[in-house]
């Protein structure tokens, strides 16, 4: 259990964390996302006791990342930047963290075993590639076996087998009962890993719920529906209040009502339809919808849109 | 790659979501002094770099104590003896080590900055005085007793190049051995005063800019003062409390090697604690 109570956290004049409240459980995968710069790997140095908060608290299953007895029984974290010495090996990385906390070798080639590196694990650190580094990175937080998981942007850096390697790890962690807090700018990799979202822009919180009800309450779903006699049915869908847009393919994009009731209103109507089919948001348009004001950082489209109104 | 391992003793068994796993094997009482120590001393041994720098402090240091004990031995002209310190001949070599000492010193802390490893570190032992105390004091160890080799071994090694006609002292001579001992304890300490540097700088090049400045600058600057001034000022630089250290002879400028070692002793104890609590008031 991870928990935020008014979490601020400003360097100079940048507020990078604003009053952030929230609370990852545990047994699912939380996914923290949030568009560039708007602070999920600051509050995670915050959680970790890393960067000391201008106001507000962390607490890790209950204490203070400081007043943890042992913490990496109790909390391992993958953060962002590399936090291994190139020149020590994937081997004496590990036996330097296991040193503090008595843990036994045996568990250094278990964790090894785990995150495939026990070939390389004499190796110095430096010679690893960014996966290798990734992996190492994992290991280190697996370490200690602890209930609480922090990843900032685990998959960064791997290949296509080792992103579904790191989906499946989560998602197993999770299942074992453990609180399970990744952070990730990859939508569709989150739509498949996690259970839970919480999303910040500008440092707030904009919106901490299930994946489920993210995409579901978005805007951006709609019905795709064909009829014999579109231009009625367009006519009827409007005036129980919902907006249509004719597409290329002939089809019609209906917002504003469910699949249900657009089938409802054609009966009652006598209207023939040859196609009904829901088409939910995608977490990555849910997201897009819910940061739109706070993203800070934007490139510039390579071509200006004309016409906004198909899709 | 594999995936479905089970993850840690204990924790495989099907359990109910939303409890979460007992934890394992979590021994009673608080993460200990003990495994702090443990820690810092891996660190130090799995870091190549480390051993060889420790490897050159020695060899190097020796072998230009002899050089400069052969070397004055070859040239020895009738009525060198006076006014001749046979013991500081040999232990110059401390003039070396000094440097090298102070770069692994800086190397303990800025190291761990510079590569990250101070996330992993806290992340592990989150109360940071502790961590300092810690690496103070294996640091401090390892820095002893590679010093006092070098001391030793320079010692007798230097009095043993200086035949007749030239002289030499033994360890039963008066101060050699206060000498010997002293220099050994200054290169330690020195190395701990840069370690102290480095904890409030953590930039490895600027602690490195700083220690040097206090080692060869200052001097300079000093004796560029009016010799009134400067007479009184210079006996306080680590350079010339390191220079009465591995003397017999003494200056009436200067401070007493122990009283010179004494002063060394506040400025790095001044320079750690200020380091503590940077350490704790800062972002890693
Ligand atoms: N150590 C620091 N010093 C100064 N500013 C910082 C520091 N760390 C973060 N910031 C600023 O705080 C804001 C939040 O940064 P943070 O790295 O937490 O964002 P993020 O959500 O992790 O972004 P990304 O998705 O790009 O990883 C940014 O504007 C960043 O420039
Ligand atoms: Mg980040």
């Amino acid at each position: 259990m991870i928990e935020a109570r008014g979490l601020t956290k400003r360097y100079g004049d940048k507020l990078a964390v604003a009053d952030l409240s929230f609370t990852v459980r545990p047994g699912v995968v939380t996914g923290f996302l949030g568009p560039n710069g708007s602070g999920k790997s600051t509050t995670m140095r915050m959680v970790m006791g890393l960067d000391l908060p201008g106001a507000g608290t962390a607490t890790v299953n209950g204490k203070r990342y400081h007043d943890l007895a042992w913490p990496l029984h109790e909390v391992g974290a993958l953060l962002e930047a590399k936090a291994i010495h190139p020149g020590r090996s994937a081997r004496g990385h590990l036996q330097m963290l296991a040193d503090t906390h008595g843990i036994p070798s045996r568990r250094i080639d278990d964790v090894l075993e785990l995150v495939g590196l026990s070939e390389v694990a004499g190796r110095r650190a430096g010679k690893f590639s960014l996966g290798m580094g990734q992996r190492l990175g994992i290991a280190a937080a697996l370490l200690g076996d602890p209930s609480v998981l922090l990843f900032d942007e685990p998959v960064n850096g791997l290949d296509p087998d080792g992103i579904r390697w790191v989906r499946n790890l989560l998602k197993s962690l999770a299942r074992e009962g453990r609180t399970v807090f990744v952070s990730s700018h990859l939508m569709s990799e989150m739509a498949l890993t996690a259970d839970d979202v919480i999303v910040i822009g500008r440092g707030r919180l904009i919106v901490e719920t299930s994946i489920g009800d993210l995409t579901a309450q978005s805007s951006q779903g709609y019905v795709s529906v064909r009829a014999r006699e579109p231009e009625r049915l367009r006519q009827a869908l409007e005036a129980g209040g919902a907006s249509v847009v004719h597409e290329h393919d002939g089809s019609m994009s209906v917002r504003g009502l469910e699949a249900q009731q657009i089938g409802e209103l054609a009966g009652s109507l006598q209207l023939v339809l040859h196609e009904l089919a829901p088409h939910a948001a995608s977490l990555e348009e849910a997201f897009m919808e819910l940061t739109e004001d706070s993203i800070e950082f934007r490139g510039e489209s390579p071509l200006s849109p004309t016409d906004g109104g198909t899709r | 790659m594999s995936t479905g391992r089970s993850l840690g003793a204990g924790t495989v068994s099907a359990r109910t979501v939303g409890v979460a796993p007992a934890p394992v094997a979590q021994p009673p009482g608080h993460y200990k002094m003990s495994g702090l120590l443990r820690s810092e001393w891996t660190k130090m041994r799995t870091v190549r770099s480390t051993m060889w720098s420790l490897a050159l402090i020695v060899v190097l240091s020796i072998g230009i104590g002899a050089i400069a004990t052969a070397e004055t031995r070859a040239h020895w002209a009738p009525g060198q003896e006076f006014g001749f310190d046979a013991t500081r001949v040999s232990l110059i070599g401390v003039f070396f080590a000094q440097f090298v000492i102070g770069v692994l010193g800086i190397l303990v802390m800025s190291g761990e900055y510079g590569t990250g490893t101070i996330r992993a570190t806290l992340s592990a032992t989150p109360r940071r005085p502790l961590v300092l105390a810690a690496k103070v004091a294996v640091f401090g160890v390892v820095a002893l007793a590679v010093s006092e080799v070098v001391a030793f071994v320079s010692y007798f090694l230097g009095q043993s190049l200086l035949s007749a006609p030239a002289v030499h002292t033994t360890l039963s001579s008066p101060g050699a051995l206060r000498a010997v001992v002293g220099s050994g304890l200054y290169l330690c300490v020195l190395g701990l005063f840069a370690l102290g540097l480095a904890t409030i700088i953590r930039h490895t090049a600027g602690a490195i800019g700083a220690f040097v400045a206090a080692l060869l600058v200052l001097p300079i600057v000093v004796a560029a003062l009016p010799s009134s001034i400067a007479n009184s000022v210079q006996r306080f630089l680590p350079d010339a409390i390191g220079r009465t250290m591995i003397s017999l002879r003494t200056d009436p400028h200067l401070f007493t090697p122990w009283a010179g070692f004494a002063m060394l002793c506040v400025y790095t104890a001044v320079l750690l604690l200020i380091g503590a609590v940077t350490l704790v008031r800062r972002d890693a």
